[in-house]
C-alpha cells in the first residue's frame, strides 16, 4: 500500500498546533473459539496527514463509516493509533509515557455528539466540572475549584445556580452548553468537537455553533469539529477536509471548497446537500451516486471511491491516487485537472 | 381533488394524576393525488403524533383523539380497527425513520414484502415471489432475488430504507405518509432516496405526506408546506411563497438559523433564543411567544388565529413583506 505523501512543512504549516502525519488506525477482525485469530483489519484510518495552525478551525467531513470519529480519537491518542505520528504544540504524542500524555491531555479536551449520553445523570454540574480539575491537580480546595467553573459557566452562557442542578434539568442546547464547559474548565488550547450540533435541533444548533464561534475569539482556541453536515462544516471551519473510507480525498479552504470542489466524491458531496431555497433545488445538478460505501475491510484496489465514481477509468484500480496540490486544493484524484469544470 | 382532507386535528395524551398534553392542537390540511405536503417542525412539535394519529397508529389508553380526516369520504378517526387494517397497506402506507427498528432482525427480507402482498393482494407462493422481486427491483436494489433471502442487519441503511419503501409502495396505495425517512441516511444516500420518493410520486400519482425537521429537504420536494410549533399550524403556504415571504417569526427565525452551503461565510448565524417549552402554553397566548422578538402585548392576550388566504399564518404581529434572502427567490416567481 502507498502512503500518502507527508505535508511538506511550508510556510503555512510552520506555526501548527497540531501535525498529523501518515496516521494510520487498523482495527484487528478476529475468529476463534479458544485463541483468537487475526484474519483480517478493519482499516478504519489509513494513512492521513494533515495540520491545524493555532486558532484556526479543521472542519473533518465524510459519511458514517468513514473514519472520521476515529482519526479524531487517534488524535488525542484515545484509540492508540497503529502508525503514524501526532505531534501537539512541537511534542510527539507518540512517543510519550503515559504518565506525560496525561498531562498533555489537559490541553486538549473533547465535546462529544449526545450531551445526554455523555454527562453522567447521578453528578450535578459542579461535580461533572470540577472532576478534570481534580484530575489535573488545578485549584487547591473546593472553592476555589467553584470560582473556576463559575467563570467558564458565564463563559458559555449558562446561569451560576447551574452548578447544584443535574443535567435531566436542562434543555438540549443548555446540556451541551455543560459538556462545552466541561471541556472549556481546564483552558485548553485544542478542542475536538465530534458532531457538536447533530443531535440538536435546528433553532438551537445556530446558538450553540455561535458559541463555539465567540469562545474561539475570545479564548483563541483551536478547534478540530467533526461532523457530517457539510453546511456546518463549512460555517464554522477555515479548513475542510473530506473524508472517503479512511482517507482524506480532498482539503481546500473552506470558500473555495464549496466555490470549486475538485474531487469527484467532495462534488457528489456538495450536490446532494439540499439548500433551504426552492428556487436553487430546482435548478441545480445533482450528481446521484449510485451504491454504498464499500467495507473498510476490504476496501477496493486503487482509488478507493472509484466503485461509485461517475468518472472511474482502468488507471483509478490500478493505482492509488496521492494528495496533490491543484489551485490550492490539496486532491487524491488522477483526473482532477480534467473534471475541474465538470459539475 | 382532495384525497385527504384533515380538519381540526387534536391528540391529547392524558395520565392520571398529570395534568393533559396536548400533542397536537387543531391542525388542519388536505393532500390531493400527486401532491406532495410538507409537516415542518422541530422535536415536539407534534409532527410525528400527526401521522400516528392518521393511521390509526396510536395506543387506544390514555389518548384523545378529536377531529376529522376524511380519505376519499372514510374518516380515518372514526373508522373500527378491522376496516383500519384493511387500509392500511393497501391504501395507506407508511414510511419510518428508522429502517432497522422498523424491520423484524429475524424475518428475512422476502417474507416481509410478500406479507404485505399475501395479506392485501391475495398474492402467494411463485407469484408473490416474483412481485417481491419486481418491488425491490423498482426501488433500485441490484441483485433483489439475492436481496429477499437476506436478512435486515445484511442490508446497508439505505438498502434497508429502499426496502421499507417497497413495501410501503406494494399495493400502489394512493396516500404515502413518510416519516423523517432520510433522517438517519447520509447525504448522498439521502439524495437516492429523495430521487425514489419524487419519482413514485410522479409516475403514481400517489398523495405524500412528508415529515421532516430540514427545510432543505421540504425546498426541494414539497408542494405545499405546513410548519408546526407546539401542536398547531403557524404557517402554511405553497414552496416559493413559504421560502420568499416567509411571515411567520418562527418560520423566519428557522431559515435565518440555517447555516446554508450557498451564503456567504463569515456571519454569525441568527438564531432562535430559548428552547420549546414542555407544556403547552397556548391557552394563554401565542406558544412562540416567549422565544420571539416581535412579541406585542397582544400575543399574551389570547393564542393568535390562523389568518389569510392561499397563505396563511397564526400571528398578530406577522412580518409582512418579501424576505431578506436572496434576489433571485423574488424575480422569477
Amino acid at each position: 500500500m502507498t502512503a500518502m505523501a507527508p505535508v511538506e512543512p511550508t510556510a503555512e504549516t510552520t506555526s501548527a498546533l497540531v501535525e498529523v502525519k501518515d496516521l494510520k488506525v487498523h482495527f484487528p477482525i478476529t475468529k476463534g473459539i479458544l485463541f483468537d485469530r487475526v484474519i483480517g483489519h478493519v482499516k478504519a484510518v489509513d494513512g492521513v496527514s494533515f495540520s491545524i495552525r493555532q486558532g484556526q478551525t479543521y472542519g473533518l467531513v465524510g459519511e458514517s463509516g468513514c473514519g472520521k470519529s476515529t482519526l479524531g480519537r487517534a488524535l488525542l491518542h484515545l484509540t492508540p493509533p497503529t502508525a503514524g505520528s501526532v505531534h501537539f504544540a512541537g511534542v510527539d504524542l507518540t512517543s510519550l509515557t503515559r504518565e506525560q500524555l496525561r498531562a498533555q491531555r489537559k490541553r486538549m479536551q473533547m465535546i462529544f455528539q449526545d450531551p445526554m449520553s455523555s454527562l453522567d445523570p447521578r453528578q450535578n454540574v459542579e461535580s461533572i466540572l470540577s472532576e478534570g480539575l481534580k484530575a489535573h491537580g488545578i485549584g487547591a480546595d473546593r472553592d476555589e475549584r467553584r470560582e473556576l467553573i463559575s467563570k467558564t459557566l458565564d463563559e458559555v452562557g449558562l446561569p451560576r445556580w447551574a452548578l447544584s442542578r443535574y443535567p435531566h434539568e436542562f434543555s438540549g442546547g443548555q446540556r451541551q452548553r455543560i459538556g462545552i464547559a466541561r471541556a472549556l474548565v481546564l483552558s485548553p488550547d485544542l478542542i475536538v468537537a465530534d458532531e457538536p450540533v447533530s443531535a440538536l435541533d435546528v433553532s438551537i444548533q445556530a446558538q450553540v455553533i455561535n458559541l463555539l464561534d465567540e469562545l474561539q475569539t475570545s479564548l483563541n482556541l483551536t478547534y478540530l469539529v467533526i461532523a457530517h453536515d457539510l453546511a456546518v462544516v463549512r460555517h464554522i471551519s477555515d479548513v475542510v477536509g473530506v473524508m472517503y473510507l479512511g482517507a482524506l480525498v480532498e482539503e481546500a479552504q473552506s470558500d473555495d471548497l464549496y466555490r470549486k470542489p475538485l474531487h469527484p466524491y467532495t462534488k457528489a458531496l456538495m450536490s446532494a446537500v439540499p439548500v433551504p431555497d426552492p428556487v436553487v433545488e430546482e435548478t441545480r445538478q445533482r450528481i446521484l451516486l449510485t451504491g454504498d460505501l464499500p467495507s473498510p475491510a476490504n476496501p477496493p484496489s486503487g482509488c478507493r471511491f472509484r466503485t461509485r465514481c461517475p468518472w472511474a477509468q482502468e488507471r483509478c484500480a490500478q493505482e492509488r491516487p496521492e494528495l496533490r496540490l491543484i489551485d490550492g486544493h490539496k486532491v487524491a484524484c488522477h483526473f482532477a485537472e480534467d473534471l475541474a469544470d465538470v459539475h | 381533488m382532495t384525497l385527504l382532507d384533515v380538519q381540526d386535528l387534536s391528540v391529547m395524551f392524558t395520565q392520571r394524576g398529570r395534568e393533559d398534553v396536548r400533542a397536537v392542537d387543531g391542525v388542519s390540511f388536505d393532500v390531493s393525488a400527486g401532491e406532495v405536503v410538507g409537516l415542518v417542525g422541530e422535536s415536539g412539535c407534534g409532527k410525528s403524533v400527526t401521522s400516528l394519529a392518521l393511521m390509526g397508529l396510536l395506543p387506544e389508553k390514555g389518548v384523545k383523539v378529536s377531529g376529522r380526516a376524511d380519505f376519499d369520504g372514510t374518516n380515518l378517526l372514526g373508522v373500527d380497527q378491522r376496516t383500519m387494517r384493511d387500509l392500511r397497506g393497501r391504501e395507506l402506507g407508511m414510511i419510518f425513520q428508522d429502517p432497522l427498528s422498523s424491520l423484524n432482525p429475524v424475518v428475512a427480507i422476502g417474507k416481509q414484502v410478500t406479507e404485505v402482498l399475501a395479506r392485501h393482494r391475495g398474492l402467494s407462493g411463485d407469484a408473490a415471489a416474483k412481485e417481491a422481486e419486481h418491488l425491490l427491483d423498482r426501488v433500485g436494489i441490484p441483485d433483489p432475488r439475492r436481496r429477499l433471502k437476506e436478512y435486515p442487519h445484511q442490508l446497508s441503511g439505505g438498502m434497508r430504507q429502499r426496502a421499507l419503501i417497497a413495501m410501503a409502495v406494494a399495493c400502489r396505495p394512493r396516500l404515502l405518509i413518510a416519516d423523517e425517512p432520510t433522517t438517519a441516511l447520509d447525504v448522498t444516500i439521502q439524495a437516492q432516496i429523495l430521487e425514489l420518493l419524487k419519482e413514485l410520486v410522479h409516475q403514481d400519482g400517489t398523495a405524500l405526506i412528508m415529515i421532516t425537521h430540514d427545510l432543505g429537504v421540504v425546498a426541494g420536494l414539497c408542494d405545499r408546506i405546513n410548519v408546526l410549533y407546539a401542536g398547531r399550524v403557524v404557517e402554511s403556504a405553497a414552496r416559493r411563497p413559504l421560502f420568499a415571504e416567509p411571515t411567520h417569526p418562527y418560520t423566519r427565525g428557522l431559515l435565518g438559523s440555517i447555516p446554508r452551503l450557498d451564503s456567504v461565510r463569515g456571519e454569525p448565524l441568527n438564531p432562535i433564543p430559548g428552547s420549546v417549552r414542555d407544556l403547552l402554553p397556548w391557552v394563554e397566548g401565542c406558544a412562540f411567544a416567549p422565544r420571539c422578538e416581535r412579541v406585542i402585548e397582544a400575543c399574551v392576550e389570547a393564542p393568535p388565529a390562523l389568518i389569510g388566504g392561499s397563505h396563511q399564518y397564526r400571528c398578530v404581529n406577522p412580518v409582512l413583506g418579501r424576505s431578506a434572502g436572496p434576489e433571485h427567490l423574488l424575480e422569477q416567481e
